[in-house]
């Protein structure tokens, strides 16, 4: 039995889900998928609808939203909890995915807003922000 | 009184999927019976030891002139994609078991995390079909 060409990208989408926290990035996706960069990319995007760099990135925002609603951790904290480095490059996609800047988006939810009993495996995959326009997609070097 | 019996996930090969399910994940086979009549159709079933009442079919993505092999293509993709349907289960341990599974091999996409409801983790079977394994909390009230 052959197996699906997308059931090893859905290795890199899983990776990108698994470890997000860690200093992951396009290149690791592309190994655990067993393909080059380029035709990872391109297969990706084919299979998924996202780039892969977008994917990995809306999965940390959403980590990132998750952790600004249910926690009184600093956006600092947040943003290396997630594996991303610079607080700047945060806030700026941040605030272009979900309309407003990290502080304000925490100031929006009450603080001990009540958890519903839903699944995070569901949380996560409706709770991960829609693709908007990055610069990285434009110029075309990170897709 | 209406009961569930079986529910089913799609699996690529029946072979791989059986060893998956009773090797690693311990579960047993409740029925396993081939039919030449019916184009050589497997009913694979398994289910967890002490809960003999439930099974899971394991059911290989039928071709023509059952499915269509558009159809069948696109299942079998949806399948690999990750999007064909989650298996939850419960624990009454979910760190054990996460030790437990990972020693036999099974790859987490999610270690045990405390969540609201519980300790919740999650995997896939080699077909792409998402599972979960959550220790559930009792809730007062609930």
């Amino acid at each position: 039995m052959v197996v699906p060409p997308a059931r090893h990208l859905l290795r890199a989408k899983d990776l990108a889900d698994a470890r997000y926290a860690e200093p992951l990035g396009v290149d690791d996706m592309a190994r655990a998928a067993g393909l080059s960069r380029a035709h990872f990319s391109r297969e990706f995007r084919r299979t998924f609808g996202d780039s892969p760099h977008a994917y990995l990135l809306t999965r940390r925002l959403e980590r990132a939203a998750a952790l600004l609603r249910n926690t009184d951790r600093s956006v600092a904290d947040i943003c290396c909890s997630v594996g991303l480095q610079s607080v700047g490059s945060f806030t700026t996609s941040f605030t272009r995915i979900y309309g407003v800047s990290p502080t304000a988006y925490r100031a929006t939810f009450p603080p001990a807003a009540s958890h519903a009993l839903v699944p995070t495996c569901v949380l996560r995959a409706y709770g991960r922000p829609q693709l908007r326009t990055f610069r990285e997609d434009k110029h075309g070097s990170h897709v | 009184m209406i009961r569930i019996a079986n529910a089913q996930v799609w699996v690529h090969d029946q072979e791989e999927a059986l060893a998956f399910y009773t090797k690693k994940l311990g579960m047993e086979v409740r029925a396993d019976a081939s039919f030449a009549e019916l184009g050589d159709f497997r009913w694979l079933t398994v289910g967890p030891p002490g809960q003999p009442d439930v099974a899971i079919v394991l059911m290989t993505i039928p071709g023509p002139p059952l499915m269509d092999a558009e159809t069948a293509e696109q299942v079998r993709n949806l399948t690999a994609k990750g999007f064909a349907g989650t298996v939850f289960l419960t624990t009454d341990d979910c760190r054990a078991a996460y030790e437990e599974l990972t020693a036999r091999g099974v790859e987490f996409v999610e270690p045990p995390e405390e969540r609201p409801y519980g300790i919740d983790s999650g995997f896939r079977d080699p077909s792409g079909n998402s599972i979960r394994l959550t220790e559930v909390r009792e809730m007062a009230g609930l």
